[in-house]
């Protein structure tokens, strides 16, 4: 492998963990306050299929992403009035909201399938940053959406560990049982919080359909969205961690692309399973003693909360 | 004067059951007022209820005269009231500041050092010290307790709840409580202490208010009254009955302990080179403060829980590396502290608890299938022996009460014939008639020979129950003493980790 092939693979891999830094993040905010949203693939392709068609009809890729947004937030929202609402099993619903989110992404993509954008995100290099030798190339000559990445990440930490905002949300997750004796609305905060967290899945959704790659097909997600879940995991709940995950998983995603690229002997299907095979590894790996992880799992995560249950 | 609080007729229902009907209670200001009454009659209910967690379905509340309706808890903490609960309510991975200033703080950034250096303050000028960066879980459970009075004071409550405050205390320790009690009352705070223990009730209380079956039966000045006046209110009837302990025939060693080492859930090291002896037809008890080791003691013995270091030997017999199953059929029977989690199932009937000990028995079994006469035979037989109260034996067993719960889990752990019993909490949260028919139990089982562990949070059980009384503090154990000539005081002080000179008597 020559160093170039190296380098562009860490650049296509920045922009490729961008997606799974988004959603990752985003369900890191939901699973905080306590609610399990497996939903993320549905929302991600619903946000995807949103950004492009608005995209393609007014061809402002930034309108797109905000749609993108908006739209996972509203699936994110549906998750919330049934577990939190009607206290439904959270695993099951947040299934239920995969196959709804594949069906409903396919139906509304069918017109656009191939079809090209009038305008997607393009990389912009930011002065000064991105003259670092190497770093500035991988990092900072990146598209827009990929440095709101990178301050969405610092912004989530910042928010969930140093404000009371964020420690709300915390004990919420924790223990809601005390959250709501001291006065905080769990309710209002959950639903908050699976709001965000679906909104970012959709922008995650977005950033494939409009600027990774620029297109639209049915199952564009391609299982990200479960990748997304177990980062969750992999980064106990951190969002700086997150974003160290999904940029490495990033990484292995656009090496298996190259590796095809430049016609390595090994069938096409198997390179293209690397970034499967290593979530599957990282989720062993953390299953397996270190228990301070397991125990960094929020303590409710899963529950719903009635205040007068005994 | 008008009372700061008064509940009029309240009424709560929970599914099945009435949890208050109709019950009154009068307030003033600056008095400490014992709620009195057994497990189950409703006290924690009603105070919750005045802390905004519950909604009554009938009745009012008065506060300063004037009628108030909480629709949630942060309304009645603006209202000045504040609880502390049984289990604290507190987020156990955050720092003590952190839960003190939970909700209570509007700023949006928090800053660790002004934070942490408010609560310290509190502390101080009330008394209750802590370390305000310490994390909740690190803390014992006297520490989390004071973290609730803390929470409680920094939202200036004017109206404060302690649920069953000295169950999680040693006696010294409650006695302190009780000091920074009187003194908040002395400040002009009302106080209300939840309790079932009569002593203490007398000690600290200016009024006391006894409740039964959800209702409120009196209110009464301490000074006119008397612990024998207030135990016929809270039971209904005169209450005689004394367990009456037979001279001690142990002989012999039943289950030997040896440098017991062993983690707990969170990874840490919990018991510390535990070493104890039963003998059979003996008790011993183990005292203790909740979380200081008994728990994984007895799940060590019972072999669900891996010792690091160290032996267990039944009857001469190596257990250490043994499975539960095989213990079972050495003899050793197991009534975990969770009656409903770890010892019975609940949605399952009784013949079905019963039979699951039994499943591997060819007298209960034809070929794959349960001889469900031979099952229910045997059901009906423990159910009359150890006067089971249940509708019927094919019954869900959670509908029963504590007391027929915690009986039925006897029944069932006995009917094997062990020759060693570990019972851990097995009078907790049962009325004064079921203890007793426990304790009979357990004493019963002594005059057979059997050998029994029983670990235990109440002083005056593990005091009247006991031949020798081991007290253990953070996994080690800090001496044995003799039953009979065992002090409460001395055993405080080894519950607080306080070194004794009286190790002998073993």
């Amino acid at each position: 492998m020559t160093p170039d092939l190296v380098l562009t693979i860490f650049i296509a891999g920045i922009a490729a963990g961008t997606t799974l830094v988004f959603a990752a993040v985003g369900e890191i905010i939901t699973e905080r306050s306590g609610v399990l949203n497996l939903g993320v693939e549905g929302m991600m392709l619903v946000g995807a299929v949103t950004g492009f068609l608005v995209n393609n009809q007014i061809g402002q890729p930034w309108i797109g992403a905000i749609a993108g947004v908006l739209a996972g937030a509203a699936m994110g929202l549906v998750h919330a009035v049934f577990v939190v609402g009607f206290k439904t099993n959270q695993v099951v619903t947040g299934l239920a909201l995969v196959i709804f989110g594949n069906g409903l992404s396919g139906y509304l993509g069918t017109s656009v399938v191939g079809e090209p954008p009038p305008a997607t995100f393009d990389p912009i290099a930011l002065p000064l940053l991105s003259s670092i030798p190497v770093l500035g190339r991988i990092l900072f000559n990146q598209d827009a959406l990929v440095y709101a990445g990178y301050i969405l990440v610092a912004g989530a930490w910042w928010f969930v560990f140093r404000t009371r905002p964020g420690l709300n949300l915390r004990s919420v997750g924790e223990s809601p049982e005390t959250a709501d004796a001291v006065g905080i609305s769990v309710v209002k905060t959950r639903y908050l919080a699976v709001m965000c967290g679906g909104g970012f899945a959709g922008l995650g959704g977005a950033y494939l359909s409009l600027a990774q790659a620029p297109s639209w097909v049915p199952n564009l997600t391609a299982g990200r969205g479960w990748i997304a879940i177990a980062l969750v995991i992999f980064a106990t709940w951190n969002p700086l961690r997150a974003a160290l995950g999904g940029y490495l998983f990033g990484c292995v995603e656009a090496l298996s692309f190259r590796l095809q690229a430049v016609g390595v002997d090994i069938p096409v299907f198997f390179v293209s399973m690397l970034p499967y095979l290593f979530t599957i590894a990282v989720l062993v790996v953390i299953s397996r003693g270190n228990l301070t992880r397991r125990l960094a799992a929020p303590a409710a995560l899963g529950n719903s909360f009635a205040r007068e249950e005994r | 004067m008008i009372p700061v609080v008064e509940l009029r007729g309240i009424v709560k229902r929970f599914p099945g059951v009435v949890a208050n009907h109709n019950a009154d209670l009068v307030l003033e200001n600056g008095e400490v007022h014992a709620l009195l009454g057994e497990n189950g009659a409703g006290k924690t209910t009603l105070m919750s209820i005045l802390a905004g967690i519950y909604r009554p379905d009938a009745g009012t509340i008065l506060l300063d005269g004037g009628p108030v309706s909480f629709r949630t808890p942060g309304h009645a903490i603006e209202a000045g009231i504040g609880m502390v609960h049984q289990h604290f309510r507190l987020v156990q991975p955050f720092t003590v500041a952190e839960n003190v200033l939970l909700g209570a703080e509007r700023r949006f950034a928090a800053s660790r050092s002004s934070t942490d250096q408010r609560v310290s303050e509190l502390g101080e000028s009330y008394g209750l010290k802590v370390d305000p960066s310490a994390r909740v879980w690190q803390l014992s459970a006297g520490e989390q307790q004071r973290v609730g009075i803390l929470k409680a004071l920094f939202r200036e409550a004017r109206i404060l709840i302690l649920d069953e405050p000295t169950a999680v205390l040693t006696p010294q320790e409650a006695t302190r409580l009780f000091e920074t009690l009187r003194k908040m009352a002395e400040e002009g705070r009302t106080v209300v202490f939840i309790s079932h223990k009569l002593d203490e009730v007398m000690a600290v209380a200016d009024r006391i208010s006894v409740l039964r079956g959800g209702e409120k039966i009196a209110s009464v000045t301490r000074s006119e009254t008397d612990k024998r006046a207030l135990a016929r209110l809270m039971v209904g009837h005169d209450v005689s009955s004394k367990t009456q302990r037979a001279d001690s025939s142990a002989a012999g060693v039943c289950l030997e302990v040896r440098g017991l080492d062993a983690l707990g859930d969170r990874g840490l090291q919990v018991l510390h080179g535990i070493d104890l002896e039963v003998r059979r037809g003996e008790v011993l008890g183990v005292a203790g403060v909740s979380g200081n080791g008994q728990r994984e003691l007895t799940e060590v013995i019972a072999g669900i829980r891996r010792p690091s270091a160290g032996t267990v030997e039944m009857e001469g017999v190596d257990l250490t590396d043994v499975s539960p199953a095989q213990r079972i059929r050495s003899g050793l029977a197991y009534v975990p502290e969770d009656r409903l989690g770890m010892g019975l199932v609940g949605s399952m009937d009784c013949v079905s608890n019963v039979m699951l000990k039994l499943s591997g028995d060819r007298r209960f079994t034809r070929g794959p299938f349960v001889n469900s006469g031979a099952a229910e035979k045997l059901t009906h037989r423990l159910v009359d022996a150890f006067d089971v109260k249940t509708p019927s034996i094919n019954a869900p067993v959670r509908l029963m009460s504590g007391g027929n719960i915690q009986k039925l889990l006897l029944a069932r752990e006995l009917s094997s014939e062990p020759k060693l019993l570990v019972a851990s909490q097995p009078t907790a949260g049962l009325d004064v008639a079921a203890a007793q028919a426990v304790h009979d139990i357990i004493l019963e089982e002594r005059a057979k020979g059997v050998g029994i562990l029983l670990i235990s949070e109440d002083l005056d059980e593990l005091l009247s129950l006991s031949d020798r009384i081991l007290v253990m503090y953070e996994g080690n154990v800090m001496g044995t003493i003799d039953g009979d000539d065992a002090g409460r005081e001395k055993i405080g002080l080894m519950m607080a980790g306080t070194h004794t000179d009286m190790e002998a008597a073993s």
